[in-house]
């Protein structure tokens, strides 16, 4: 068995780009336009995105055969918020300022639709190695969005990258001022906004008639 | 195996969750330790920072040993009460009148009190910090805290614009204790100090006025019999 044969790259490479979850499927806006005023909670929600849903559409996939068709949500809901319950308590013991920041909205990475989506559509049929790839793909491109937000809210809004000052003072000496604007949730709705038109623009096939 | 029979599922969900519950019960149970001392220092933080002091969390442990001179408990009625003051439940304090930590520092060589607080505000507890000078009744720093208020609204009681407001309050008038009031912007209070509360963040700012009186109240004997 070829672990990535041709198929495996396209689960695994697809969701970055032309299936992203978030600027094509459009799921996940919800967290991607709360976590990423900054660079920082934006990687790290990303990380953990990843990981719970790379694990969860495993263990779905490892127990497809003996999910009772009746319970099917409620079995995904439990493995999926067990993972957020993990993710949660590891952040907590090693991450704490993260955690806290974060708090709410690791939570709501149970929430999150691109999580229960790709185990109702891909784990529940496939098995474990390509469920496992389809998870990390489509966390890698909700995460890849949230990077690319955060990186440009934090540049513009508050002149700094991973709490580091970019911006130099000279700038600033000049009239430059921070745009307060980007730091509030509006407009990273407007940063996915540009993102998909960049990103559609390059993509013809993508562009609806 | 008939997959989809009542007796299947209603096997498979009960084992499904006696598995994950003790999946959950054994990380909590392991990572407790490592939580509890990050708790710990989170805390140790608040308490530096009411004495307007800024710790990150590499130094603060030393800090805390360097500031911090005394800690105990003290009852409702002005007596002492046995225990360690930094461990002591907080919650549980209030609701019994006795053993509230007492938090004894020295900041640029004048004594300062802390004495902690414990409230509710709109969604769940607020917490935080007091310290008063060596008079014993003007304000030094104070520093909130809270669970789940709405950022942006509640939640910026936790800023240091709104703690910032309290240094130099007095809470006793004439002998007698009258805690700070937050009033809305632009009002103002009869008969005691009082600092703005939060737009857009009413319930909250009352319950932080609730507890700043309730806690401080707590205290009224032990401040009273030392001065």
């Amino acid at each position: 068995m070829n672990l990535f044969s041709a198929k495996n790259k396209e689960i695994l490479l697809a969701p970055i780009s032309k299936k992203n979850p978030v600027i094509v499927q459009m799921l996940g806006i919800c967290s991607a336009l709360a976590v990423t005023a900054k660079l920082e909670p934006s990687i790290v929600m990303a990380v953990s995105v990843v990981v719970v849903i790379a694990f969860a559409n495993v263990i779905i996939s490892l127990i497809r055969k003996t999910i009772p068709n009746r319970i099917r949500i409620i079995v995904q809901l439990v493995v999926a918020a067990v993972l957020v319950t993990l993710v949660s308590e590891v952040l907590k013991a090693y991450a704490y300022d993260m955690s806290k920041q974060l708090s709410v909205f690791i939570g709501l990475i149970l929430t999150n639709c691109i999580l229960m989506g790709r185990m109702e559509a891909f784990g529940l049929n496939n098995g474990p190695w390509e469920a496992f790839l389809d998870g990390v793909g489509h966390g890698a491109g909700y995460g890849l969005i949230l990077i690319i937000v955060g990186f440009f809210r934090e540049l513009l809004g508050s002149g700094t990258l991973l709490g580091i000052k970019v911006i130099p003072q000279i700038f600033y000496n000049w009239g430059y001022v921070n745009n307060g604007l980007m730091i509030l949730p509006p407009m990273a709705l407007i940063t996915i906004a540009v993102i998909i038109w960049v990103h559609r623009a390059r993509n013809k096939d993508l562009q609806e008639k | 195996m008939n997959k989809e029979s009542n007796l299947y599922t209603v096997i498979y969900a009960g084992v499904l969750v006696i598995v994950v519950a003790a999946a959950l019960a054994f990380t909590n149970q392991a990572l407790k330790e490592t939580q509890k001392k990050n708790e710990d220092i989170d805390k140790k933080i608040q308490i530096l920072r009411c004495l307007n002091v800024t710790a990150n969390t590499k130094e603060v442990e030393a800090k805390y040993d360097e500031l911090i001179k005394e800690s105990f408990l003290v009852n409702k009625d002005g007596s002492k009460a046995e225990g360690d003051a930094f461990k002591e439940d907080i919650a549980k304090a209030y609701a019994n009148g006795t053993a509230l930590p007492v938090f004894v520092a020295k900041v640029d060589g004048a004594t300062k009190y802390v004495f902690a607080m414990r409230g509710t505000g709109l969604w769940g507890p607020i917490w935080g910090y007091l310290s008063l000078n060596d008079d014993k009744n003007t304000v030094f720093g104070t520093d909130f805290s809270n669970a789940g208020e709405t950022p942006g609204l509640g939640a910026e009681i936790s800023t240091s614009k709104f703690s910032s407001q309290f240094a130099g309050k007095q809470i006793f008038k004439n002998g007698e204790f009258k805690s700070i009031a937050i009033v809305k912007p632009g009002k103002t209070a009869e008969g005691q100090d009082y600092v703005d509360g939060i737009s857009g963040g009413t319930i909250t700012s009352q319950g932080a006025n609730r507890m700043i009186y309730d806690s401080l109240n707590n205290y009224v004997e032990f401040i009273k019999q030392n001065n």
